[in-house]
């Protein structure tokens, strides 16, 4: 196969016309990151890779979403999870722009309160917490008042 | 206009705190002013606490209020799977106020979310309770004339004690507090509430047994120091013993120092202590219900 003709088939896969690609994903975190951006419900083309080969992160994922463009406050739910994604806004086969994804200041449903005796662990409510620390992340609860340290969060 | 709820104790800023305590005052010399006439009071406590809901129960009477509710879970609709959150909504229809208790921590944050009128946390598990911080201010503020410059001994369990915790916080807005902590060393005060104090420069010393310490103590906060809440038994038998007040270890203490307890207490105060004048437990209660008189008169702004 001549290069040319693998460039195309590489472009044919992987390239969007319009869209996001978001970038050095933990490849553990894909179907997580996934479900936090609700994109099982997109209508649009979405390709996703796991287990590529990083230098940095040593394995990653990828993923790639047409005709969709997302707020910040919508992307930076991932990062919990995906502290070093990065997003490029491709617009007709260019990227327009990169972003970073930021620990947001509150943190609503995605991750669970780590005190079993919390009303939102006994009853369907909508957990919500204040980030009082970034690095290490510390996230307060609003209702138990007890704070969910990393090494303890787990995401719903 | 946004209702007013008093769920944790941070929620309110020292001009509230004043207000409370003023209020407070006022029905201690007046305890029968019928403000609450022709409304009624849900007192839902889904788990017993019979001293804190006949001190809600007297605080509304006094105010000529009618009560609708149940002293415990078995008695509600909760024992049929009922939610909290359908049972606040249900209640909200038909009160003028709610006060709750509920064993599970949080319960009366999201309580007041669903609710339409206000809430009053009447202690949510292990997490908070707050009108027995403010009975607590009051009865400093009563017996020490001021709520600035005092020297406050906490004794017993520092670790999972929320009175502590909420006294603590609500102590620091007022002018140089020092405090001094006295409890085993698997009970003492956790390094958040420490860190927030060095944070803020008020000064505070910890200790492992009571002695001539206390002697500077305008204020010593008994605490019971619980037998479930030690993993190994051993270690309760060895330090069970350790922080029993006796009226003998009181002798050179200061003229105006006065003992708190939120109480029940088990063992920790030696019965001898009771007839000491600086023994003032008992009337700590008595306060509560005034306290709570005001509390209500605030929230719904009945004066």
């Amino acid at each position: 196969m001549s290069d040319s003709l693998k460039k195309k088939l590489k472009l044919k896969v992987s390239a969007i016309n319009d869209g996001t690609v978001i970038d050095h994903i933990p490849s553990e975190n894909l179907f997580k990151v996934i479900s936090i951006l609700g994109l099982e419900k997109v209508k649009s083309q979405i390709t996703f890779g796991f287990n590529f080969e990083s230098e940095k992160m040593g394995s990653k994922a990828i993923v790639k979403v047409s005709d969709v463009f997302f707020e910040d406050d919508e992307i930076n739910k991932i990062s919990l999870i995906a502290r070093n994604a990065k997003l490029n806004i491709i617009r007709d086969y260019e990227v327009v722009e990169k972003r970073v994804v930021e620990v947001p200041d509150k943190v609503i449903g995605i991750v669970k309160c780590f005190n079993p005796k919390c009303i939102t662990n006994n009853e369907e409510i909508t957990t919500y917490f204040n980030v009082i620390s970034k690095n290490p992340l510390d996230l307060k609860c609003k209702y138990c008042e007890k704070i969910t340290h990393e090494h303890q969060m787990v995401i719903k | 206009m946004k209702k007013k709820d008093l769920i944790s104790i941070t929620d309110y800023s020292k001009e509230d705190y004043l207000r409370i305590l003023e209020l407070a005052a006022d029905f201690e010399n007046n305890p029968n002013q019928r403000l609450l006439e022709g409304k009624v009071v849900a007192s839902l406590f889904f788990e017993p606490s019979t001293r804190t809901r006949l001190s809600f129960e007297t605080a509304i009477n006094r105010l000529g209020g009618r009560i609708i509710g149940f002293s415990d879970a078995g008695s509600s609709s909760v024992s049929k799977g009922e939610t909290l959150h359908d049972t606040i909504r249900m209640v909200s229809n038909y009160v003028d106020l709610i006060v709750m208790r509920h064993p599970l921590e949080g319960s009366a944050r999201y309580a007041a979310e669903v609710a339409d009128v206000p809430v009053i946390n009447a202690g949510d598990g292990a997490n908070q309770h707050p009108t027995q911080t403010l009975l607590d201010m009051y009865s400093i503020l009563k017996t020490q004339g001021t709520l600035d410059n005092i020297n406050i001994f906490m004794v017993g369990d520092l670790k999972y004690g929320r009175t502590v915790h909420s006294l603590l916080m609500a102590m620091t807005e007022f002018e140089n507090p020092i405090f001094n902590f006295i409890a085993p060393e698997e009970l003492s005060m956790p390094e958040e509430y420490k860190m927030f104090l060095n944070d803020k420069g008020i000064k505070y010393f910890e200790h492992t047994e009571i002695n001539d310490n206390i002697n500077h103590a305008d204020i010593i906060y008994m605490t019971r120091v619980q037998k479930e809440r030690f993993m190994d038994p051993i270690e309760y038998e060895k330090v069970k013993n350790v922080y029993i007040l006796k009226n003998n270890m009181l002798k050179d203490t200061k003229p105006n120092m006065r003992i708190l307890h939120p109480l029940p207490r088990i063992n920790e105060i030696h019965p001898d202590v009771d007839k000491n004048e600086k023994a003032y437990y008992f009337t700590q209660a008595r306060n509560g219900v005034y306290t709570r008189q005001a509390i209500i008169s605030h929230i719904l702004n009945l004066k």
